[in-house]
């Protein structure tokens, strides 16, 4: 059966390296367009999540750990969680209460618009898609520190 | 049909499933009924006109699905032991949860009927919420700008758990002790 | 009414799997279907009669909606019940890997 250090078969990686970026771009698009249409920084999170996995998956999880830097990753999710603190108290420091809407709201419809909303949707999109995927590498490997297989 | 009609086979369908997962042995088949139980409530959410909770419900019952499927389901794993099912325990529980629902039938008949909710506070969010945020979409509108405090506490609150996942599943117990493995 | 006493209902069946089961893996997905059924509750009563989705589409004029306030609420429960089950399947595999059973009866030692 297929060794879980070194991952699927050849079909599958091939595949893989060709859609996962598809993955990752309606995973930004949900992001986004959270002010728009249903969606928002939750879902487009746990997609991004979702793609991470899929190459985790296909190509094992040795190469992915020379691939991607994983220490890098946690420092992403830690940061976007303070930032989104400092987003709310910049806005103490320009003149109003905690976590005001401070940039300018454009038209409706727009991609532009609507403050601050957009920038908080991507803060928690990375942070939930850095959280979750974390979380399925730590599983990986106390399998793999087990001897058993998957 | 009208939407109660679809919502009460949802439901039966829901309670029938839940059912099933408590009481069947093998591990990975009540994790499958689990997730079936979690696809009824997002085709609820549907029904009940709120897309934004069924995609968030729908990926969010998937990743659980990935997490108990991975950690539980081996090969050499046990099914669980019929061994001694203490019925003095199960009619006792079931004679107390029957008590208390025929109790709680008089409460629920004091709430508004299904279709007509209260409305009180939202009605400032429904008719001022585009133009004083510039947000279309009125629930990203509530939890990123009216209540945006609720939603920095729910990411302290997912930050806590995952990172005390991360540290009990990485220490690696034995020769390894001090180094930190990734 | 009967809806809400059918996810009522659906509540009771999870906390009779949290009182009756010995099982590790029982009593996470019994947690589970509680959290489920009190999410379709709350969004249960947000339902307003023959009303749209609560995002303004362009160019038609804004019907009545139902009731935003409630998804917001329950939007953030879903994603804080993922924490919560995966915080309990790390600790379920760390008890079987001391213990090496399933069985809550016979894990009593504490350690130490």
């Amino acid at each position: 059966m297929n060794n879980p250090k070194q991952g699927m078969t050849l079909i599958v990686k091939t595949v893989t390296r060709v859609t996962v970026w598809l993955i990752v771009l309606y995973g930004i698009y949900l992001i986004l367009h959270g002010h728009l249409t249903p969606g928002g920084g939750f879902g487009g999170g746990v997609i991004l999540a979702l793609a991470f996995l899929n190459i985790m998956l296909a190509y094992g999880r040795e190469t992915t750990q020379k691939w991607l830097n994983i220490k890098f990753l946690e420092d992403i999710e830690a940061v976007s969680a303070t930032l989104f603190l400092f987003m709310g108290l910049l806005g103490i420091a320009l003149g109003g209460h905690f976590l005001i809407n401070f940039l300018p709201k454009g038209s409706p419809h727009s991609l532009l618009s609507a403050g601050n909303i957009p920038i908080l949707n991507v803060l928690i999109g990375v942070k939930v898609a850095m959280s979750l995927f974390l979380v399925v590498w730590v599983l990986a490997g106390l399998h793999e520190e087990e001897g058993g297989q998957s | 049909m009208p939407v109660e009609t679809w919502l009460t086979f949802i439901l039966g369908f829901m309670i029938l499933g839940s059912i099933i997962a408590l009481e069947i042995r093998d591990i990975l088949s009540s994790i499958v009924a689990i997730g079936v139980v979690g696809l009824g409530v997002s085709v609820a959410f549907l029904f009940l006109q709120a897309p934004d909770l069924a995609i968030v419900q729908f990926l969010f019952e998937i990743f659980a699905l990935i997490i108990l499927v991975r950690a539980f389901v081996k090969k050499d794993y046990h099914i669980e032991t019929p061994a001694r099912v203490n019925g003095f325990i199960v009619a006792i529980s079931l004679l107390v949860l029957i008590a208390v629902f025929v109790s709680s039938v008089s409460v629920f008949k004091l709430l508004p009927p299904f279709g007509q909710p209260l409305f009180e506070t939202s009605r400032h969010y429904v008719t001022h919420g585009t133009q004083e945020t510039g947000a279309v979409n009125l629930v990203t509108a509530i939890i990123l700008d009216y209540r945006a405090y609720d939603t920095l506490g729910e990411v302290t609150v997912l930050f806590t758990a995952i990172l005390g996942t991360i540290t009990i599943l990485r220490i690696r117990k034995g020769k390894d002790a001090g180094r930190k493995g990734t | 009414m009967t809806l809400y006493l059918m996810c009522f209902a659906l509540f009771l069946v999870g906390v009779y799997g949290l009182l009756t089961k010995r099982d590790l893996i029982k009593l996470i997905l019994s947690i589970a279907i509680m959290g489920y059924s009190v999410n379709l509750l709350l969004i249960l009563f947000a339902y307003k009669k023959d009303a749209v989705f609560p995002i303004l589409l362009k160019g038609t004029v804004q019907g009545t909606m139902v009731d935003p306030l409630p998804q917001a609420l329950v939007l953030t429960s879903i994603v804080i019940e993922l924490g919560t089950t995966a915080l309990l399947v790390a600790l379920a595999i760390r008890l079987v890997q001391k213990f090496k059973t399933f069985d809550i009866t016979k894990i009593r030692r504490l350690f130490g």
